[in-house]
């Protein structure tokens, strides 16, 4: 193209247009729920959420599987007792075997934790989902309600509660006194996402085709503002069981209930003598909450395509 | 053919570059793209010249690499991608190893550049005035407050803006879509570069505006003998405002050359194929009567579809649908408890006679889409009729509602929000007929396959998601599911406007196609004048919510009354084409 008038028309075998907006059913099946598996599939570190959550689940579930003990059985001749055959972590200063507890305790732990995200989603969907579909005085009136319960810190909240309901320490009331107070965050998250996907077409096509209201959202607009709920939920998981080990560690958690809490609590006055009776049920905490923290971020990297891509 | 350029320039002392240099000299440049995928090149051994002076369009479609080749010029590649080969001279010196540094020289100062959206491209927070003063700051063009002050005064009067001192301390919000895109192509311009790249300027604009802006761009280039790569999809466009055109697809240049001798006599089939398929182009080839019989089956010539309609066209046809005095007022918060009346749609009126196409054709804020929600029942009117086959739908309980909007569809404009992405596409196409419960779980699956056969898309599609198609295909999906219940009337509501042109003039043919066969009637919502001369039969414009001017598609475009259709004609990019075959 020396010349700047040239008329220039390249080869046409190199730059054949093919035929116009052809279907390419080679392609892999793809929507939003595949791409984001798909994504997950290839990142070591869910493997590693999955299956540290996979053994708390069991743990809970079938709690003899892992440990003979008792864990209720005190025996004060074995009173912070190293390690032997059949107990791994050694005893408490009572007496009792640590791992024994530690498995026992999974199951509340995930109980509360389990029960929370329930209580929490139940509420907030609901919330969020009406204040932003219907919007109007609804949308005031449940965003007020909201405001209120989010300015009120859950955990305070809940101190209060469970120092008011001393005589029903169990974990229905602690997922209630954490989750009733929890729920406006996630209204919040259920609201924004519900706005942005009312104003789409595909919910205008919808109305236009003759679907109620309410059904179009039950049908089409709730799917697919579930993405950013599920990453809330899970990340809520590790912040209810880490409040209910923390109320537990108050003294003013559970009561009659195998509970990491009140074992980390018990274990401090022989911090410097049986350093293993803290430590364990520590880990056994840490590792649960990290793995469902881990498994909710990644869960929200998976289903945002512009993170997919920064990777 | 050398062109002298008279140049001036405003501070009269810098030498102007000899016009038969080349100022910028693209040689074999390749872009790739970092992605999960690998290497992507979006531009594959690309070359071109643009000379002091002279006005050079690329066009292409959306991924041609189009406006990546622009921005490899700037050097304003996203973070992912880079120039992997060949090499960009810019007055003689090649600027693919320049730093960021030596960049900042040539940016603003020798090459300016247009974005493609005024909206989103100034600083909302920051006053108008402040934006023009940090870029002539910023380009060195004066380094004193008061010159500066003085500079940006200057620059806002060329973009048009009368009490320029005064809207300098106004924010971007209180300007208008063009406001604000002269205000760009002020800054673009501020440090009197010596290339201007306007990356499709105009594409967020209204057609009248649009050609404002460009005559604008074109006033002050040539004035200052400044040189425009233009970037836009339009061919029509293109060959209007540029004396050279280059047309690419796929990262490759296809054809190139004086803009005159590409459109009358091109060579390449894909240049053929875009040029058959402009709306834009269609009229102008219309009125020569060039539009013969098409070489290649792929090829869907629009100017021939617009001569076959005329022909079939059945004016006595009984109104499907009829539209009587219909008003919208809104009522707009003035903050407080105060509000104010606003009238969207004024008393409009129209019949759409059965098996033709009516075109609501009107500017953004003309009401049209208002219109189309209250037909659609999306939307309750304020008063007034409106009639579907004989049964008026103001008025009626819930459950004749229901059963009237079967007889009505819509397809939208977005492709890509239309369709539930958490749908199969063979659920979204069933949706209409679970909502209305026609037919077993079996006939509404052989419904689906058949309406996929009639939209031209592959059975195996049932049970894939909208993410896996393009946009045209996404459309025909949802002209598939707007289909489903055998409607009267289908709303197509800018259903055309946001795809290529090759993909609009596929879907027009099917929509064209699908009308012959299945005698449906088509209200037509669109702004662009250039579709409706293919696609309509009949034609209202409407301005501020009332229709100023109606009649056939012959009448309007051959003997317009009212001036402002005269003036949406007029701003048909190619309209001003002088073009002989």
């Amino acid at each position: 193209m020396s010349d700047r008038n040239a008329h220039y028309v390249a080869p046409v075998d190199e730059t054949q247009p093919g035929a116009v907006d052809q279907v390419n059913l080679s392609a892999r099946k793809s929507n939003m729920w595949i791409d984001a598996w798909r994504d997950l599939r290839k990142r070591p570190l869910f493997y590693v959420a999955l299956v540290i959550s996979a053994i708390i689940l069991i743990m809970a579930l079938f709690p003899s599987w892992f440990t003979d003990a008792d864990p209720g059985r005190g025996d004060l001749s074995l009173s912070n007792a190293p390690a032997e055959p059949g107990h791994p972590l050694g005893y408490t200063l009572q007496g009792y075997d640590i791992w024994a507890r530690i498995v026992y305790g999974a199951e509340t732990s995930l109980t509360v934790g389990l029960l929370t995200v329930l209580i929490t989603g139940v509420i907030g969907v609901p919330m969020g989902a009406i204040a932003g579909y219907y919007g109007g005085w609804v949308d005031s009136l449940l965003s007020r309600i909201g405001d209120i319960f989010f300015s009120i810190p859950y955990f305070l909240a809940a101190v209060v509660v469970m120092s008011v309901l001393s005589d029903y320490r169990n974990p229905l009331v602690i997922s209630f006194a954490i989750g009733g107070f929890a729920w406006a965050s996630l209204a919040r998250i259920v609201r924004a996402e519900v706005l942005r996907n009312k104003n789409l077409e595909y919910v205008m096509a919808s109305e236009a085709v003759g679907r109620s209201r309410g059904s179009t959202l039950l049908k089409h607009v709730l799917p697919n503002s579930m993405g950013p709920v599920i990453v809330a939920l899970t990340l809520s998981l590790g912040a209810a069981i880490t409040a209910e080990a923390t109320l537990s560690l108050l003294g003013i958690g559970l009561n009659g209930y195998y509970s990491w809490g009140n074992d980390i609590a018990q274990a401090q006055t022989v911090l410097r003598t049986n350093p293993g009776a803290l430590f364990w049920p520590s880990l056994a905490l840490t590792l649960t909450v990290l793995a469902f923290t881990f498994l909710g971020e990644l869960i929200r990297d998976a289903l945002d395509p512009k993170a997919r891509a920064r990777r | 053919m050398t062109e002298t350029i008279p140049v001036t320039d405003s501070h009269g002392t810098v030498p102007v570059a000899d016009p038969s240099q080349p100022l910028v000299q693209v040689r074999d440049l390749e872009v790739g793209f970092q992605t999960q995928n690998g290497l992507v090149k979006a531009v594959r051994g690309v070359s071109f010249e643009i000379y002091p002076g002279e006005t050079v369009a690329i066009v292409g479609e959306s991924g041609s690499g189009k406006s990546t080749t622009a921005t490899a010029l700037m050097k304003l590649l996203p973070g992912n991608g880079d120039i992997t080969g060949g090499e960009v001279l810019v007055e003689g010196t090649n600027i693919v190893d320049h730093n960021e540094k030596q960049m900042a020289a040539i940016r603003g100062g020798v090459i300016g550049y247009v974005p493609q959206d005024p909206m989103s491209n100034l600083n909302p927070v920051w006053s108008v005035g402040f934006q023009v003063r940090e870029a002539i700051r910023a380009n060195g063009v004066a380094t004193s407050k008061k010159d500066i002050e003085a500079r940006a005064v200057e620059v806002l009067q060329q973009a048009g803006l009368g009490d320029a001192e005064r809207r300098m301390k106004q924010f971007p919000h209180q300007f208008s879509g063009g406001m604000r895109q002269r205000v760009l192509i002020g800054i673009g311009l501020g440090a009197d570069p010596k290339l201007l790249i306007a990356d499709e300027p105009t594409s967020a604009l209204d057609v009248t505006v649009q050609k404002v802006i460009l005559d604008h761009i074109e006033s002050l280039t040539r004035d200052k003998g400044t040189a425009v790569l233009l970037i836009t999809h339009d061919l029509g466009l293109a060959a209007e405002r540029a004396s050279k055109v280059i047309v690419m697809n796929q990262g490759r240049i296809v054809e190139a050359g004086p803009s005159k001798d590409l459109l009358s006599n091109p060579q390449h089939p894909y240049t053929q194929r875009l040029i058959a398929a402009a709306p834009s182009l269609a009229s102008r080839r219309l009125e020569s009567s060039i539009a013969g019989e098409s070489q290649d089956a792929k090829t869907f010539d629009v100017a021939q579809m617009a001569e076959q309609r005329a022909e079939a066209v059945d004016a006595d046809a009984p109104a499907v649908i009829s539209v009587r005095d219909l008003t919208k007022v809104f009522s707009i918060r003035k903050g407080g408890f105060r509000s104010e009346p606003f009238t969207a749609v004024d008393k409009i009126s129209f019949d759409i006679p059965k098996g033709t196409t009516l075109a609501l054709v009107g500017e953004s804020g003309s009401g049209k889409s208002t219109a189309a929600k209250m037909i659609l029942g999306l939307e309750e009117p304020t008063s007034g009729e409106i009639t579907v086959g004989g049964t008026a739908m103001t008025g009626v309980s819930r459950k004749d509602l229901f059963n009237l909007r079967s007889r009505m569809q819509p397809v939208f404009q977005d492709p890509y929000s239309s369709l539930d992405p958490q749908r199969s596409i063979a659920s979204s196409i069933a949706e209409p007929m679970r909502v209305h419960k026609t037919g077993d779980k079996e006939a509404r699956r052989a419904r689906v396959l058949e309406l996929l056969e009639q939209v031209s898309l592959p059975a195996e599609l049932f049970n894939r998601y909208p993410n896996e198609l393009s946009g045209g295909q996404r459309q025909r999906v949802a002209i598939a599911r707007a289909l489903a219940l055998k409607p009267d009337v289908v709303v197509l509501d800018e259903a055309v406007s946001a795809l290529d042109v090759l993909v609009q003039a596929q879907i027009l043919q099917l929509l064209a196609d699908l009308q012959a066969e299945l005698g449906l009637t088509y209200l037509f919502i669109t702004h662009d004048l250039a579709v409706v001369r293919v696609i309509a039969d009949n034609v209202a414009v409407m301005e501020r919510g009332k229709i100023v001017e109606s009649g056939t598609t012959d009448q309007i475009f051959e003997n317009a009354r009212e001036p402002y259709t005269q003036r949406l004609l007029d701003a048909i990019p190619g309209a001003g084409l002088e073009w002989t075959v």
